[in-house]
């Protein structure tokens, strides 16, 4: 039936011990998740997305070579330039290149949110393994404190965490991360909760399995097809959450080109008419957001119909 | 139902109550010393240690959270350290206020979303529903302030039909507070037709599959009547409770938006209490912003399984 059996689960190599069933539902996860990915490619919306993020990680990895001036390079004889054959994006209050500065700005959001969306659903995998795979009273105590966390909006939480720990870059990773970890532990649950209740777990059990073997050998690879969804999902958040704390003032801080902190620099400006400061970097982060939630979208179409 | 009513109840009250712990953890323990803090590095020790005395930041912190939640649940909320006034004082108003703009946002966004979703589920997979959902995606992924930047550049400055600020002068009337309205409450829109589409989209197509929307064809009901009667109406209740628990997500917009247009509401009030390092107003107004969205999901769910009876049997066992 299945054409693409690997190698070492042929008819010859198959003993007498090994039970039939294990290794055909193994292949049959893996022709799943082949089909998924085959979905995933044919989303015009996931290739959409993907092309945007992409021109932003080159950026971001070459935006030194690209940019045409130095993001940094302060001219206050020409501030506020509006735009020209000279700085096609116009200088800021200091007379910096905004099209460099917009070039170079990519770099900050994308190490900062993605390793914070990393860590969220590092911790709420785990989080979310425990509370579904022991119920009881863990499942009660720990179900109890993510729901009186969920209750605050997550920028205003990591708003006071930040006030607390003084911001920087680090700061935002560590807060972002912990703050995403209940929502990602509540989906992961979730799908623990359906899972753990199958015959394998159960027979995992009788075997005599370490626990710990169970949750993350036996039930973490059956339920990663939702850790992914969600870890696209909040990495669209991240970004969204990111930026938003940097334009408060409280995120990544100056002078780094970052777009949310250009545009906290200067948003001031606009009603004086110095629209191209802010304009232009706020389109970037348009375009990123979108583009990963486009992406987003498509992982969420691809592996939660599988 | 009086029994998953109080069952419910008390699971709240549980949660409130860890809420407020945590938040008494966030901003009385996280920040270290609050005497310090206020004077700053190179404040005479004796001082600080006087100031921590008179605010009474000494004592331990059992007997700081008891006073700051006994005080709550009477109403006097102590004295904000950056007005100079009665904590209740600033939020009283400053709750008034949001509540305008989220209403306002509210009244615009949910029959819109509704329509978008349901005509998107109408047409599912047709080019008039990706653009609803690729549109409603990409709305609801931009930040507040981003759209913030956006439409101010296009209906404040360029086009000069509404104004930058969002206060409108004291005394003014309803239609001059509601042209100063309009644009934060446009941003808050933005951000939330995409989830709420989404879901009036998901229950439509959900009811359009069921088998009783099937029968009702089958009958030979007409097409408009069928989703009028059968469809429309399991769809939409559910959709409805849903909208209750975007309150929290809006809150959070609230800050940002208050921010940028300058206006004096429960967000502004938070990120003064945040800057000014005022921990009476923080905690009060953070607790209060709790409240607004724990009883806006407990009525939710109430509403949602009184809509739907399965839910209420399984759920109250």
């Amino acid at each position: 039936m299945d054409p693409q059996q690997p190698a070492g689960a042929g008819p010859g190599t198959a003993t007498v011990t090994a039970p039939p069933e294990i290794p055909a539902r193994a292949d049959e996860a893996r022709q799943a998740r082949r089909e998924q990915f085959r979905l995933l490619w044919r989303s015009k919306t996931f290739i959409a997305g993907a092309l945007i993020l992409g021109f932003w990680v080159i950026c971001a990895i070459f935006g030194e070579v690209i940019a045409p001036d130095d993001p940094f390079a302060t001219d206050p004889l020409n501030d506020l330039a509006a735009p020209s054959g000279d700085h096609w994006f116009g200088t800021d209050r200091l007379g910096r290149d905004v099209l460099s500065r917009v070039i170079v700005g990519a770099q900050d959001i994308l190490i900062v949110a993605p390793l914070a969306t990393l860590l969220g659903t590092a911790l709420g995998t785990v989080l979310g393994l425990l509370t579904g795979y022991f119920r009881g009273a863990v499942d009660d105590v720990l179900s109890r404190i993510i729901d009186a966390f969920l209750a605050l909006p997550v920028i205003i939480v990591g708003l006071m965490a930040i006030v607390a720990l003084g911001p920087s870059n680090v700061t935002v990773i560590f807060v972002i991360g912990l703050v995403f970890a209940p929502v990602i532990a509540r989906t992961v649950r979730a799908a623990v909760l359906t899972e753990r209740e199958f015959e394998y777990v159960a027979a995992a059990r009788l075997r005599n399995e370490h626990t710990a073997y169970i949750m993350f050998a036996e039930i973490l690879p059956n339920v990663s097809g939702p850790i992914l969804v969600e870890f696209t999902v909040r990495l669209g958040y991240a970004i969204f959450t990111i930026a938003t704390l940097s334009f408060l003032g409280l995120g990544i801080q100056p002078p780094a080109p970052d777009w949310g902190v250009q545009i906290f620099e200067q948003y001031g400006l606009i009603s004086g008419g110095y629209w191209w400061p802010v304009l232009f970097p706020a389109l970037a982060i348009a375009s990123l957001v979108v583009a990963v939630n486009l992406m987003a979208d498509g992982v969420t179409q691809a592996f939660e119909r599988g | 139902m009086a029994r998953f009513i109080a069952k419910r109840v008390l699971l709240g009250l549980i949660t409130l109550w860890l809420l407020s712990v945590l938040i008494f953890l966030l901003a009385q323990v996280l920040p270290g010393d609050v005497g310090r803090r206020i004077l700053g590095p190179f404040a005479d020790q004796k001082a600080v240690d006087a100031l921590n005395h008179e605010l009474g930041t000494d004592r331990s912190l059992l007997a700081q959270y008891g006073d700051w939640i006994g005080g709550f649940v009477t109403g006097d909320m102590g004295e904000s350290l950056a007005f100079r006034r009665p904590v209740d004082d600033v939020i009283g108003p400053a709750l008034v206020n949001s509540a305008k703009l989220a209403l306002l946002a509210f009244v615009i966004v949910v029959p819109l979303a509704i329509v978008g979703g349901v005509y998107a589920a109408l047409k599912e997979g047709r080019p008039a529903d990706r653009v609803i959902s690729v549109g409603g995606i990409s709305a609801t992924a931009i930040p507040e302030f981003v759209w913030a930047v956006v439409l101010i550049l296009v209906f404040a400055l360029t086009l000069d039909l509404l104004p930058v600020t969002a206060q409108a002068p004291p005394e003014s009337g309803f239609f001059t507070q509601l042209k100063y309205l309009l644009l934060p409450a446009l941003c808050l829109v933005f951000v939330l037709f995409g989830y709420i589409s989404r879901m009036a989209r998901a229950g439509t197509i959900e009811s359009l599959d069921s088998d009783y929307t099937r029968t009702a064809i089958i009958k030979g009901l007409p097409r408009r009547t069928v989703i009028r009667r059968h469809v429309l109406r399991n769809s939409l209740l559910p959709t409805i409770a849903v909208v209750a628990t975007q309150i929290g997500y809006l809150i959070g917009g609230l800050v940002v938006i208050e921010v940028i247009f300058n206006y004096n509401g429960i967000g502004q009030a938070l990120f003064d209490g945040l800057q000014q390092k005022d921990f009476p107003l923080l905690q009060s107004t953070v607790l209060i912003v709790g409240i607004v969205y724990l009883v806006a999901t407990l009525l939710a769910d109430i509403l949602y399984s009184l809509l739907n009876p399965r839910l209420r049997l399984g759920a109250a066992e």
